[in-house]
């Protein structure tokens, strides 16, 4: 059980909306979390190597960073039973301002049935998207 | 030259399509490993955090978050990666896409192991797009979830 009325929802209505800095350092401690220790996430010189122009933060990063605004409108991030993004633009991450991501969920669909939403997300960087078709399944 | 263009086609062995992969060593997942994962992708959620929080909540133990299983996927992902048959050059890998499909959620205490399935190999110009079907199940062997992801290899251009 959760908070949320399920019946009070519409297609439409914004769940919740949130800025995150991603730092350089959010990128070393994401890296150590989750054993990603490619150096194109922390070294500006192997990113340049393979032509990137700078330090990019880790997609799974950016992904796992926006499903908290979904999980702080359910209140139990359990109830998040399917997440889904497409990766579409990179996130350069400057070593003195980090990037500053600013996420939006909206419900996309409603299944009263079996007690399910699907929270539409909007993910962007420097006023383009980062990721596409960024949806959570969310069960209440 | 034209055997050389042949064999110089294709990034990624388009054999291995199907091609399953046997399942990983038992990963334990920890309290603080979770909590660690948990600040890492900013979450504030008790459940996540908060032992106490989880248990009111039903859980036997802290709740990872919604992306935690790529840490399991990624354990599968290496064996793929080394896999000679499979011939792809990791430096050409860029993330695709990604979703996680939970039949419940992964929580501290958990012992998981996965298996990994090639579900397609295809071509897009000089490029392929890898798309690895990864399931991950607990002690009982019963589906806790299932990770799915596919990696752009770049090829020539």
């Amino acid at each position: 059980m959760t908070h949320i009325n399920i019946s009070a929802l519409a297609v439409g209505d914004v769940i919740g909306s949130k800025e995150f800095l991603l730092s350089r350092d959010s990128l070393v401690r994401y890296a150590g979390a989750s054993g990603d220790f490619n150096p194109i996430h922390y070294r500006d010189d192997v990113a340049a190597s393979v032509g990137l122009p700078g330090v990019l933060a880790h997609g799974m990063l950016t992904m796992g960073v926006a499903v908290q605004v979904v999980a702080n409108w359910v209140g139990d991030a359990g109830k998040i039973i399917d997440y889904g993004v497409r990766f579409t633009k990179p996130v350069l991450v400057d070593p003195i301002d980090g990037a500053v991501v600013l996420v939006s969920g909206k419900v996309g669909e409603i299944d009263s049935e079996n007690g399910e939403v699907r929270i539409d997300l909007t993910v962007s960087f420097n006023e383009q998207n980062v990721l596409g078709k960024a949806q959570a399944r969310v069960r209440l | 030259m034209i055997t050389s263009v042949v064999y110089s086609y294709y990034v990624v062995n388009p054999n291995v399509e199907g091609k399953k992969y046997p399942a990983t060593a038992p990963y334990l997942v920890g309290r603080e490993k979770v909590r660690e994962f948990a600040h890492a992708v900013k979450s504030s959620n008790p459940v996540n955090l908060d032992l106490f929080a989880a248990q009111a909540a039903g859980y036997t133990d802290v709740v990872a978050p919604p992306t935690f299983a790529v840490v399991i996927q990624e354990r599968s992902l290496a064996t793929v990666l080394a896999d000679p048959e499979a011939a792809i050059d990791f430096t050409r890998v860029v993330h695709g896409d990604q979703r996680f499909i939970h039949a419940r959620p992964i929580v501290a205490g958990d012992e998981l192991t996965s298996t990994l399935k090639v579900a397609s190999v295809k071509s897009l110009g000089a490029h392929s797009m890898v798309t690895f079907e990864t399931e991950i199940f607990d002690a009982a062997n019963e589906l806790v979830c299932t990770a799915i992801s596919t990696l752009v290899v770049r090829g020539d251009e």
